[in-house]
C-alpha cells in the first residue's frame, strides 16, 4: 500500500475511533458526581447561558478573567479534568482566536511597546489589550459552553434546550442524528477496515478517489435502507407523525440555591463589566 | 366463538420482481406459541411485517381478531392505537428498533405515542427496566450497549405496552451463548401466560422452548406444519428446506464421513 493511501485509510479509521472514544468519555464525565452534574439540566442552561453572554460582551478584562477563574473552579468542582479542557477547549480556542487576533497586535494604534526585528512592525499596548480581550472572551465562553455539554448526558441536554423554546421536533431530530451518526460511523469504520485488510500493492490517486466515492455510495445506500426500517419500527410502536418528548427532570433544593447564586454572579459581572 | 388472533388467506407479497410470499394461508389462535421456520429469504420476516400492519399484501387478506387488517383501517387513529397496543414486533436488527438517544427514552417511546399520562409512563418504564434487568442502562445511549443488551432493550420497548401478540424476528440472532440463554429465559417467561407469540427463526435449538407449533417456510410458502417434535425429527424435510445440512467431519477414529447436522449453541 502506498504511503498516501495508507495515510487516508489510517486517518479515516483513527477519526472514527476518536469520535466514538470522545463521545464515550463525555458520557462518563456526565455521570460523575460533581457540582454541575447535580444540577437540573434546565437550571444549568438558564444559569450558565447568561455567563457565556456576559463573558463574550464584557468590556473589563478583570471581569472576564474572574469569569474564567469561575469556569475553572466549576470544572474542578464538577470533576472535569483540566487536561481535557486544555486539550479540547483552551488550545483550540487559543489557536483559532490567536490567529485572528495577531493582526490586532500591529494594526491597533497606540503606544509602541515592541518592534519586530527585520520587519520593523510595531506591537502596541492597545493592540496587546485588544488581542487579549478576544482570546480571553473566546476561552471563557467556550469553557462555560463545554462544561455544560460535558456535565450533561446528550439526550438530557437536548431535552433541556426546550426551556429556550427549541421546537420538540428539532429535539427529536437532533437526538436521532446523535444516535445514528455513531452507527453509521461504525459501519464506515468496518467498511474501511475490511478494505484495509484486503488491500495489497499501491493505489494511485485515481483509484483512491474511486474507493472513496464507492464507499460513500455504499454508505448512502445503507443509510437509506436504515432510515426506511427505522420509520417502520417507529410506526410499529404507534408513531403517526407527531413527536413527543418525556423528561424526568426534577428541580430540587440544590437547584434553587444555585440558580440565584449564578444569577447574582451574572448580575455582578454584567454591572462591573459594562 | 373467539376469533383467531390472525387469519392469513391466500396472501401474496412481492418486492418488485421477487415473490416473498406466494398464496400463503395460516391461522394463528389466541394464546398459541408459533414458530415460523425457514432459511434466509423464505418469507418469514415479510409475514411478520404484514402481521404487524407495516406491509400490506398485494393479493389476499389478513384479519386480526376477525377484523380486516388493511392500510385504510389503520388510517383511523383509534384503530391504529388499539392495534399497535395489542400487537408488537421485535425487529431482527436491534439498531433499527433503538432509535432514541437513551434506553429510558426508548422504553418510553411507545407509551408516549399512545398519550399515556406522564406519571404512568415514568412508573411503567421503571417497572419494565427492573423486570428486564436493565435499570443500570437507563441513561445509556444505544451505541454503548452490547448486542444482548440491545435485544433486551428492544424487547422491553414493546413489552411495556403489554401487547397480547408478540412477533419476534430472529430473537437470538448474533447473541453469544450467555445472552442467548438469557433471551430465551425472558421469552419463555413473557410467553408463558396469555400472550400469542409468533417467532421467526432458523435456530432450531430455540424451537422447543418457545413454540408449541411450527410452520416451515420455503420460497414464500408453508411446506410443512406440526409440533416441534414432529418437525425436528423430520430430517428429510429439514434438509430440503435448508434448515440443516450435511456436514463432513472426523470422529475419534479419524475417518471422515458426513451426516445431517443442526447447529446451535446449547449443549
Amino acid at each position: 500500500m502506498s504511503a498516501k493511501s495508507r495515510g487516508m485509510v489510517e486517518r479515516s479509521l483513527s477519526s472514527f475511533v476518536g469520535a466514538l472514544e470522545h463521545a464515550f468519555a463525555a458520557e462518563e464525565l456526565a455521570k460523575k458526581k460533581g457540582l454541575l452534574q447535580k444540577l437540573d439540566p434546565r437550571v444549568k442552561i438558564v444559569a450558565i447561558l447568561p455567563l457565556i453572554l456576559i463573558a463574550a460582551l464584557a468590556r473589563e478584562l478583570r471581569v472576564i478573567a474572574l469569569l474564567f477563574a469561575l469556569a475553572v473552579a466549576l470544572a474542578l468542582l464538577s470533576r472535569v479534568p483540566l487536561g481535557t479542557l486544555a486539550k479540547r477547549v483552551w488550545l483550540a480556542a487559543l489557536t483559532f482566536t490567536g490567529f485572528i487576533s495577531v493582526p490586532a497586535l500591529f494594526l491597533t494604534p497606540g503606544r509602541a511597546i515592541y518592534s519586530v526585528p527585520v520587519l520593523g512592525w510595531t506591537v502596541t499596548a492597545q493592540g496587546v489589550r485588544t488581542a487579549l480581550y478576544l482570546v480571553m472572551r473566546a476561552e471563557t465562553a467556550a469553557t462555560f459552553s463545554v462544561l455544560v455539554v460535558l456535565s450533561t448526558p446528550w439526550g438530557n441536554l437536548l431535552k433541556a434546550l426546550r426551556v429556550l423554546q427549541l421546537p420538540t421536533v428539532l429535539v427529536v431530530i437532533l437526538g436521532m442524528t446523535y444516535r445514528y451518526i455513531f452507527l453509521l460511523l461504525r459501519t464506515a469504520h468496518d467498511m474501511f477496515e475490511s478494505r484495509k485488510s484486503r488491500m495489497v500493492g499501491k493505489l494511485g490517486s485515481r483509484e483512491l478517489r474511486r474507493v472513496a466515492t464507492a464507499s460513500a455510495g455504499v454508505l448512502m445506500s445503507k443509510t437509506l435502507q436504515l432510515s426506511g426500517d427505522v420509520y417502520l419500527a417507529m410506526r410499529s410502536r404507534g408513531f403517526r407523525g407527531e413527536v413527543y418528548v418525556l423528561d424526568e427532570f426534577r428541580t430540587g433544593w440544590f437547584d434553587w440555591v444555585m440558580l440565584p447564586l449564578f444569577t447574582a454572579i451574572a448580575g455582578l459581572a454584567f454591572w462591573f463589566g459594562r | 366463538m373467539t376469533p383467531p388472533a390472525f387469519e392469513v388467506r391466500d396472501v401474496t407479497y412481492r418486492y418488485h420482481e421477487v415473490t416473498a410470499l406466494d398464496g400463503l394461508n395460516l391461522t394463528i389462535l389466541p394464546g398459541q406459541r408459533i414458530a415460523l421456520l425457514g432459511a434466509n429469504g423464505s418469507g418469514k420476516s415479510t409475514l411478520l411485517s404484514i402481521l404487524d400492519g407495516l406491509y400490506f399484501p398485494q393479493k389476499g387478506e389478513v384479519t386480526f381478531r376477525g377484523e380486516p387488517l388493511t392500510e385504510n383501517r389503520l388510517q383511523t387513529q383509534e384503530i391504529e392505537f388499539d392495534f399497535r397496543r395489542r400487537v408488537a414486533l421485535v425487529f431482527q436488527n436491534p439498531d433499527v428498533q433503538l432509535f432514541n438517544p437513551t434506553v429510558f427514552d426508548e422504553v418510553a417511546f411507545g407509551p408516549l405515542q399512545m398519550r399515556w399520562p406522564k406519571d404512568q409512563i415514568l412508573l411503567r418504564v421503571s417497572e419494565m427496566l427492573e423486570q428486564m434487568e436493565i435499570m443500570h442502562l437507563k441513561d445509556r445511549s444505544p451505541h454503548h450497549l452490547s448486542t444482548g443488551e440491545k435485544k433486551r432493550v428492544a424487547l422491553a420497548s414493546v413489552l411495556i405496552l403489554d401487547p397480547e401478540v408478540l412477533l419476534l424476528d430472529e430473537p437470538t440472532a448474533a447473541l453469544d451463548p450467555k445472552s442467548e440463554s438469557q433471551m430465551i429465559d425472558f421469552l419463555v417467561s413473557c410467553s408463558g401466560g396469555r400472550k400469542t407469540v409468533v417467532t421467526a427463526t432458523h435456530d432450531l435449538d430455540l424451537v422447543e422452548d418457545i413454540a408449541d407449533y411450527c410452520h416451515v417456510f420455503q420460497l414464500g410458502r408453508i411446506v410443512a406444519a406440526g409440533t416441534p417434535a414432529e418437525i425436528l425429527n423430520d430430517h428429510p424435510l429439514l434438509l430440503s428446506t435448508n434448515l440443516i445440512h450435511a456436514h463432513r467431519h472426523a470422529h475419534g477414529s479419524g475417518e471422515l464421513h458426513s451426516h445431517p447436522h443442526r447447529h446451535g449453541h446449547k449443549h
